[in-house]
């Protein structure tokens, strides 16, 4: 899981430009700045590439904060 | 200029590919270099003769798959494939699609679902399959079956016709979204051409239409595989988000 989180951290911080280390907000998809819906399409393709996977559609469309990254991507791990 | 044609390397995904146009397509496709993925509703058995035969011919890769596009399900499972042998997705051809003629009125709800759904709701499902692993691999091309009906109408092809125009619509919607990210999406739109599709036309229907065809023809699967063959190479590398007919100046 330490792994999972750390590849979700780089992905963030590389492909958004969020770290969220030093985010002392909770991360929410649309509301915070940054995490759009054009953001997170290349987020999920960063999660992809990272992961070296495919999200099934529900995934995507379910990934509304990094806690719910955590928890869907270690499907996927 | 066979350099721009050239599609080795490159991995295609074929709906519909068991028959008519569909396996033309595949065909000619493979014939330039591409690697295949089939799929198809019914008759797994001869979708994987088709793959054989593909294979057999033009020494490409070439899978099967059988499955509903109406289901999400299927064009998902499909690009996973894609992702699966290769790693990438260059060419997907929205190709898969049924006729269910009735005049207004005298159209079973069972035959508008299943219209739209295979028609329209399964090529929003290959868009949107298609251009995750697309964007992923630095691009592509989606080429999505349309029909002279969806651009003018006809008498009879209520459904079928809003199916066509609806493919129209979101072919043009998906390559302005989609053009910066260097994938492709444009849409064909054939007119009368010789499937078992056209064969369940009555005969004085069939001299009625070849009376308007211009060239005096009916078209071949492979002037629309030829086509379709031009937007998935390099030789198009600057068009997208357009309709081409393929028609012989047919006018409805």
């Amino acid at each position: 899981m330490a792994n999972v989180k750390e590849k979700i951290d780089g992905v963030f911080k590389d492909v958004i430009g969020i770290d969220p280390k030093n985010e002392k907000d909770k991360l929410v998809y649309n509301e915070i700045e940054g995490w759009d819906s054009v953001a997170h399409m290349t987020l999920v393709a960063g999660l992809e590439d990272a992961f070296d996977c495919m999200l099934d559609m529900d995934d995507i469309l379910d990934m509304s904060s990094y806690d719910k990254a955590l928890e869907i991507m270690a499907k996927y791990a | 200029m066979h350099d721009l044609i050239n599609l080795s390397g490159r991995v295609a995904i074929v709906t519909g590919a068991s028959r008519g146009i569909g396996f033309t397509i595949a065909d000619t496709l493979a014939a330039h270099g591409a690697d295949l993925i089939l799929a198809s509703h019914h008759d797994a058995e001869l979708l994987d003769d088709v793959a054989h035969q593909l294979t057999t011919t033009h020494g490409v890769m070439a899978l099967s798959q059988t499955g509903d596009v109406s289901d999400p399900s299927t064009t998902a499972e499909l690009v996973k494939m894609a992702f699966g042998e290769r790693k990438r997705l260059d060419i997907f051809v929205n190709n898969a699609g049924i006729l269910l003629d009735g005049l207004i009125g005298m159209v079973p709800q069972k035959d508008i679902d299943a219209t739209i759904g295979v028609n329209l709701i399964g090529v929003l499902h290959g868009i949107q399959a298609a251009a995750r692993l697309m964007s992923r691999s630095g691009g592509g091309s989606i080429i999505n079956m349309a029909s002279i009906i969806g651009r003018y109408g006809n008498v009879g092809q209520l459904a079928y016709g809003a199916s066509k125009a609806g493919v129209i619509g979101a072919t043009l919607s998906a390559a302005k979204e989609l053009a910066p990210k260097n994938i492709r999406v444009n849409a064909v739109a054939p007119g009368f051409i010789e499937t078992d599709m056209i064969r369940q036309i009555p005969d004085d229907k069939y001299a009625e239409r070849m009376q308007s065809i211009g060239m005096g023809r009916i078209g071949t699967p492979q002037d629309v595989a030829n086509i379709v063959l031009f937007l998935a190479s390099n030789l198009s590398s600057y068009v997208t988000g357009q309709v081409i007919g393929v028609d012989g100046g047919m006018v409805i």
